[in-house]
């Protein structure tokens, strides 16, 4: 079976400065392989290189070196488009258009008759939450609608690959459950969906795999599942000091203070330790609580270093 | 495809209320006409050709420049394009068809002002004559000249800000204007070196001047068939290097 998406060596330099213009790197030589039907995960903190790989991928900036296919066809033929949508990071469509007349005018591009154009967008709308705002000009339109709106224009063609560049921001809680239903459609559908995002329990309930970028580097390929249990188990403890009694001076630095209430994260192992000190101090304990492992923490545990070995290991499979 | 795109600009352009100057090309053309027929007798045609006819010009001229200026930057600016150039649409393509809309925007603009003006002519004249034809052969330059100033316009607006876009299409076409004299200047000048480079700005700068026709047609004089095949030759070669220009430009620079 031929893959959906082929990156190779992908690499983009920017460069900066007016006179003196020097590189920097945002991308360096990502290299994966995606097959079809796949729902793939793309994660990395704020500058990893994601929405760089994503513009790359769509042509709209071009590689420093490298390159990448696209169910077959490399990226420079805009054919391929006929079988792929995007939505870019933060869309912002034509003000004059309403919605209905965004759509109209993008699937024109497409070989679709007048009958099925109507057709398709009006169950795309349908789709998106947006038919009752179809007629409104999209300068009326507040963030999550354009949000909506631009989901609607990616999968608006019915394309076999599906590029989502942060599809969650901007949505409230029932806009995010109503875009991962509609993840869950195209992956039922057969379709191979690529998007980016901070949103780990989104990543890991929606993906069969994810890689992390950071840095413009690929630290790792894997299952959600494989990328989590790497994380140290924490936790964190809620506590009140009686007046006049001070905090333990080894928990000084660990802190925060709310109002009365302290809060402080400590690792598994040194769970007892704490508690010790905080019975030395006559804490009163409110809670111990499990902390979930969130991305942000994994994150600043790659930038720190950390963690590459592991996430060098999970890769062994996916690369 | 391309198409798609010009009917798109040409729907921007309407929605963005740009036709509305036809209401300050009408009230200029009634007040002419009311005051023309009230103080001058016999000069009426004369005045009111000359006068609707340099409004036109100058109405498109406007028109393609801050419209022409903005066509590719805002898409780029406003991040608009990123979705668009999703599409299997080549870029060269969007730009063709960005320029399409606009030049079926100016044409569309300007035949609505062209009506004005015969209504206008009518008025004071209260009859047509054969001379006037070349009323419309003058306005058929005009548009020429508006299709290459947009050609131009597009071409800054590959790579500047609609600002400098601006200031570079404007500067270009007063170049262009005065093109004859530079060579004449040149012409007259003792230095060889100065006579090069003069005579190489006259061949390589758009020469405007071809295009004015305003006074043959106020003075009713015939416009020879001659002119109009070699304006309508040069306009188009013109036209075609500037765009392959500017689509070389667009086609391979990073959008932001
Ligand atoms: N047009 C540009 N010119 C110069 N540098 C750029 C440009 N676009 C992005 N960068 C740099 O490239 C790096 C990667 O940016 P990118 O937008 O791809 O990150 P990202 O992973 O999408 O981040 P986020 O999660 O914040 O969206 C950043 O360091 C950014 O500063
Ligand atoms: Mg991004």
């Amino acid at each position: 079976m031929q893959a959906a998406i082929e990156i190779d060596g992908l690499t983009k330099d920017y460069y900066l400065g007016f006179w003196r213009k020097r590189p920097r790197r945002a991308l360096d030589g990502l290299t994966l392989t995606i097959e079809e039907g796949e729902v793939f995960g793309f994660l990395g903190p704020n500058g990893a290189g994601k929405t760089t790989t994503l513009k790359l991928l769509m042509g709209l900036i071009f590689p420093t070196s490298g390159g990448a296919r696209i169910l077959g066809r490399a990226i420079e033929d805009v054919s391929m488009h006929h079988d792929v949508g995007y939505l870019p990071e933060q869309p912002y469509f034509y003000d004059y258009l309403t919605a209905r007349e965004l759509l109209d005018y993008f699937a024109r591009f497409f070989r679709l008759s007048a009958e099925e154009r109507r057709r398709r967008i009006g169950s795309v709308l349908d789709l998106v939450g947006l038919s009752s705002a179809a007629d409104v000009q999209l300068r009326r339109y507040s963030k999550g609608m354009l949000q909506r709106i631009g989901m609607a224009q990616a999968i608006l063609h019915q394309p076999r690959v599906v590029f989502l560049d942060e599809p969650m921001s901007g949505l409230d809680p029932v806009g995010r459950r109503e875009a991962r239903d509609i993840i869950l459609d195209l992956k039922r559908q057969g379709r191979t969906v690529f998007f980016s995002t901070h949103i780990l329990p989104d990543a890991e309930m929606l993906c069969d795999r994810v890689a992390v970028l950071v840095g413009g580097k690929l630290q790792g390929v894997g299952s959600p599942e494989q990328i989590v249990s790497i994380e140290v188990e924490s936790l964190e403890v809620l506590f009140e000091l009686p007046a006049g009694s001070a905090l333990p001076p080894a928990l000084e630095d660990a802190a925060t203070q709310t109002g009365a209430r302290y809060r402080i994260q400590v690792p598994e192992a040194q769970l007892y330790d704490a508690l010790e000190g905080l019975r030395a101090a006559r804490a009163r304990i409110i809670s111990v609580s499990q902390l979930k492992p969130t991305l942000e923490d994994f994150f600043l545990r790659l930038v720190g270093g950390e963690q590459r070995k592991h996430a060098v290991e999970i890769s062994g499979g996916g690369l | 495809m391309t198409w798609v795109v010009a009917l798109n600009t040409f729907r921007e352009a309407v929605r963005d209320r740009v036709l509305y100057n036809l209401i300050f090309f009408a009230l200029l053309m009634i007040a002419a006409a009311v005051l023309v027929g009230q103080i001058s007798i016999g000069i009426e045609h004369l005045v009111i050709v000359n006068l609707g006819l340099t409004a036109i010009s100058i109405f498109g001229l406007v028109m393609a420049i801050f419209i022409g200026v903005g066509l590719v930057y805002k898409e780029i600016d406003k991040r608009t394009l990123y979705a668009l150039l999703a599409r299997p649409l080549r870029r060269r393509q969007f730009l063709v068809g960005k320029y399409a809309g606009l030049l079926l925007t100016l044409a569309v603009n300007t035949a609505l002002m062209t009506l004005g003006l015969a209504v206008a002519l009518f008025y004071v004249s209260r009859t047509f004559v054969r001379s006037d034809l070349s009323i419309l052969v003058a306005v058929y330059f005009i548009l020429l000249k508006l299709a290459l100033v947009t050609a131009l316009a597009l071409l800054f607006s590959c790579f500047s800000t609609p600002m400098l876009s601006t200031v570079f299409t404007l500067g270009l076409y007063l170049a262009g204007t005065f093109s004859t004299d530079i060579r004449s200047f040149g012409e007259v000048t003792e230095s060889p070196a100065l006579g090069a480079v003069t005579k190489f700005l006259y061949y390589l700068l758009p020469n405007f001047n071809n295009f004015n026709a305003i006074a043959a047609a106020a003075y009713g004089r015939q416009i020879p068939l001659i002119l109009v095949a070699q304006n309508t030759a040069y306009a188009a070669i013109y036209i075609t290097l500037v765009l392959l220009a500017a689509a070389a430009i667009f086609s391979n620079r990073d959008l932001k």
